[in-house]
């Protein structure tokens, strides 16, 4: 393996590949949410354009891309610009420590299938994603606009206050598994033979409820709701702009459910390790399971979107505040406390 | 008079109440096809309103509606009759209350008495140009704040004017 | 960052305000101040217009004013010319109304559900609202041959008959629509969102209800049973059991309840309606130039909104002299402010949906 592909070429590969598996889920999933609550709601969704209406997508980014750019004289230029930017931007930076499966040996190279590995992946991880903020309240302010002001102070009060509960159940993953490394967590799973998502149900409870209310999804989706506020932050946003926060949410969504898989529910691991029945599980590739089980979670938040409905701003707060929060708190100091015994 | 009560026994006490309070100002009672017609002057208006509801129990103003009589007002006859449409819940008696008023003249508002009046009174005024005296904020109510004349007068012609919307 | 009052302006053109209402609201920190509504977007000159046609050709024009339940303005309009000319009308064609003002409400009440659940957050109910409603407006098609401005009632009685297999297709439809609200039941009755965002929220108390004209189903979740069904019974009405469903608290989640349980008493209505169904005319002889002598008269029925009333003036010509329309939606929507004021600005839409109203009817 000459240096020119291992230093320039496979890095210069898995770029393009980390910025592809995003927009690819989110392609897939603007599809799947379309016809999914469609089918719920008893009638079909789009089904014309292509087998299916895969291309419905497709068609979609294209009718976006030739939409006209609108920006109000009174907005704010530079922030308006950026807002879109900085919100995709953050989605996507967190891709680069995700990884996707064992590395692979291929003769005397190890392709990882990560751009960065740090031992604080987890928190970097957070991290980023919650300069996805700055892009909410800077697109909200520089609309110049009532409702979009309205939404974007909504939207960045229920980020911020959820983002407690998911770091105090992220911490409690970390302390079991001794480590914020994600591969580390993974292996530390495999190892224990229990995933996390079993061993630690409330973690994964709390963290779930934080995360549909992080990625601003319904039942927690008053900021951009509708029959309330026109579509809250991005009412003034058109064209291009406009579908950089649709594709950013979808993103970030997979962002999530990333994690709470490799969190949760081991990552790439097959399941019923133990049960020697089911050993030919193992010879499926450790990225298919990973795939089917974002596939899960993606099909969680859709399901949950067509059934409830929305929480009251007011009522989303206390829900935090009152139960989350403290639920997440008290659940961590019994997980200390087990680890402590041991 | 007390040939009108017949039809509606149960009104019986509370109309010869009325005319005997208010001498000079119920005009007639008349009954037609099972609805009972009181007619009364201006002046009267809000004093019969508020007995009614207070004593006989009237609690619904159900409408306020506004006649043009420019073709069928004889000499002196007056150009606006607003009746209003009164219910007793519950029981359900209904009492209409006919008022005739001239163009300038204003009436008192029914608002004190009946909140339910507040819309019907805005309608009234921006469709005939009635004015009510006492009313929290009369304007119009269908048609823009600067449309000049009022749509349903019998001299409005049907299909608007220029300088209109 | 808090501010203090802000001037929101929802409308006209917004997703939930059911039609072009504009909402002028003073907000404080999310609290409601005070609700302004502007109307007139959708005014028509309709009572302008009834004077210069005759009393038939009247008739098809109210269907466009509560175009959600265009049976109901038929009937209220064509009740009152018949009090006025004295027009008797056969009993089958009275209880063929029945039958038809009673599928109307059911199909008004759905459609106010999906609606109301929408606006809540709760798609999917929307869709299940309609498609029940789509089983009532095949029946109307099969009737008359329009499914929303249906013209079904006609001066004098109606016209078209009811026979046997259209009243065994209504009786189907009528055993489907339980089992849809069930389902609907299931997913917002007991839900604990629903309830966060309808219990307590846009309280009236009953003096107050009755101070501000309300009618329909709004008052009666105040706890005041007054039906016009049953208080000046109209069309063999009296001649039918059913239960007027009442509220406690006046508020949305009461206004609910008691519209859910309204579609069942309909249900119960009809079936009876069809099960005793006498023989005899449709409609009643009324000349084709219907001249009516000089007279005034009232009278109200009581509509899916609330209690719906016409005012008809005659001349002695075959054109009303003046026509009046007392409109439940114009006059409930007066009580908009009374119940917003002190609740959140998220509340605004859930309360102007429970009421219920019709642009159509609000500004003829």
């Amino acid at each position: 393996m000459t240096p020119f592909v291992a230093d320039v070429l496979i890095p210069v590969g898995k770029i393009v590949a980390v910025i592809l598996y995003p927009m690819i889920m989110v392609v897939v999933m603007i599809w799947l949410e379309r016809r999914v609550v469609a089918l719920m709601q008893g009638r079909l969704g789009p089904n014309r354009v292509g087998f299916q209406g895969v291309l419905q997508p497709v068609a979609d980014a294209v009718k976006l891309f030739f939409k006209e750019d609108i920006m109000q004289r009174q907005a704010d230029a530079f922030l308006f610009n950026i807002s879109p930017v900085l919100v995709m931007f953050s989605s996507l930076l967190a891709f680069c420590f995700v990884p996707l499966g064992e590395p692979i040996r291929i003769g005397t190279y190890t392709l990882t299938l990560w751009i960065a590995e740090s031992p604080v992946g987890l928190l970097i991880i957070l991290g980023l994603s919650s300069i996805s903020v700055f892009g909410v309240i800077f697109g909200g302010w520089a609309s110049n606009s009532k409702y979009p002001l309205m939404g974007a102070l909504r939207s960045v009060v229920q980020v911020l206050s959820y983002e407690i509960p998911t770091g105090l159940t992220v911490l409690t993953v970390a302390f079991v598994a001794r480590s914020m490394d994600l591969v580390e967590i993974v292996r530390r799973q495999e190892a224990s033979g229990t995933w996390y998502g079993f061993l630690m149900p409330v973690s994964f409870i709390v963290f779930w409820i934080s995360a549909i209310a992080e990625t601003n999804r319904a039942p927690f989706d008053l900021p951009e709701a509708e029959s309330e506020l026109v579509a809250g932050y991005h009412t003034e946003y058109s064209g291009m702009k406009f579908a950089f926060f649709y594709m950013a949410e979808y993103a970030h969504m997979v962002l999530v459910s990333s994690l709470v898989v490799i969190l949760f529910f081991g990552g790439w691991l097959p399941p019923f390790p133990s049960v020697k029945a089911l050993a030919f599980l193992h010879a499926v590739p450790g990225f298919v399971w990973y795939l089917v089980k974002i596939m899960f979670f993606l099909y969680l938040y859709v399901w949950i979107r067509a059934t409830l409905p929305r929480y009251r701003f007011d009522s989303l707060i206390r829900l935090v505040w009152k139960w989350l929060i403290p639920l997440a708190l008290a659940n961590f100091l019994v997980v200390a406390l087990v680890r402590f015994l041991r | 008079m007390p040939d009108a009560a017949a039809d509606r026994p149960e009104l019986r006490p509370a109309l010869d109440a009325l005319a005997a309070r208010f001498p000079g100002e119920v005009l007639s009672v008349d009954v037609d096809k099972g609805d009972l017609t009181v007619r009364l002057g201006k002046a009267g208006l809000i004093p019969v309103l508020r007995a009614l509801k207070e004593e006989a129990g009237f609690n619904a103003l159900e409408d306020v509606i506004v006649l043009d009589n420019l073709r069928t007002a004889g000499e002196g006859g007056k150009r606006f009759t607003v009746l209003y449409q009164l219910c007793r819940f519950p029981g359900a008696d209904r009492v209409r209350l006919a008022v005739d008023v001239g163009e300038d003249e204003g009436l008192d508002s029914a608002v004190p008495v009946y909140r339910s009046a507040d819309w019907a009174e805005r309608e009234a005024f921006d469709m005939f140009g009635v004015r009510f005296e006492g009313h929290p904020g009369l304007r119009r109510i269908y048609m823009p704040e600067d449309f000049e004349g009022h749509p349903l007068r019998k001299d409005f012609p049907l299909e608007g004017r220029d300088g209109g919307v | 960052m808090a501010f203090k009052e802000i001037d929101l302006n929802m409308g006209p053109q917004h997703p939930s305000t059911h039609g072009v209402l504009r909402l002028k609201l003073a907000v404080d920190n999310e609290v409601v101040l005070s609700v302004e509504p502007v109307i007139g977007y959708l005014h028509r000159g309709m009572e302008k217009l009834w004077e210069s046609l005759t009393y038939t050709q009247v008739v098809p024009l109210t269907d466009r004013l509560d175009y959600l339940a265009s049976l109901s303005n038929n009937l209220g309009y064509v009740l009152t010319v018949e009090k006025l000319a004295g027009i008797e009308v056969p009993r089958r064609a009275r209880y063929i109304r029945v039958v038809l003002a009673e599928l109307q409400r059911l199909a008004s009440h759905l459609a106010w559900l999906g609606f109301q659940a929408n606006d809540i957050g709760a798609m999917s109910v929307l869709l299940y609202g309609f498609e029940a409603r789509e089983t009532v407006l095949d029946i109307f098609e099969e009737y008359c041959g329009a499914r929303l401005t249906i013209h079904g009632i006609r001066i004098g009685g109606v016209p078209h008959d009811l026979d046997a297999a259209l009243a065994a297709r209504i009786r189907k439809v009528l055993d489907g629509i339980p089992k849809r609200l069930a389902d609907i039941r299931a997913l917002l009755d007991d839900n604990r969102i629903w309830k966060q965002r309808t219990v307590g929220i846009g309280r009236i108390a009953a003096g107050d209800a009755i101070a501000y004209g309300l009618t329909g189903p709004g008052l009666r979740a105040c706890g005041l049973a007054w039906d016009m069904r049953k208080d000046i019974p109209y069309s063999s009405y009296d001649e039918f059991d059913f239960d007027v469903p009442l509220g406690r608290n006046g508020d949305v989640y009461d206004r609910y309840l008691v519209r859910l349980e309204e579609i069942c008493q309909s249900i119960r209505i009809v079936r009876q309606a069809l099960d005793g169904l006498p023989e005899g005319e449709t409609s009643a002889k009324v000349p084709r130039v219907l001249k009516v002598a000089p007279a005034e008269v009232f009278h109200t029925i009581e509509a899916p909104k609330g209690v719906l009333g016409f005012y008809i003036k005659s001349n002695g010509t075959d054109k009303p002299e003046r026509v009046k329309m007392k409109s439940p939606s114009f006059i409930n929507l007066q009580s908009l402010e009374h119940m917003c004021k002190g609740n959140l600005f998220s509340d605004v839409v859930g309360i102007l949906g429970s009421l219920d109203i019709v642009l159509g009817e609000i500004d003829k």
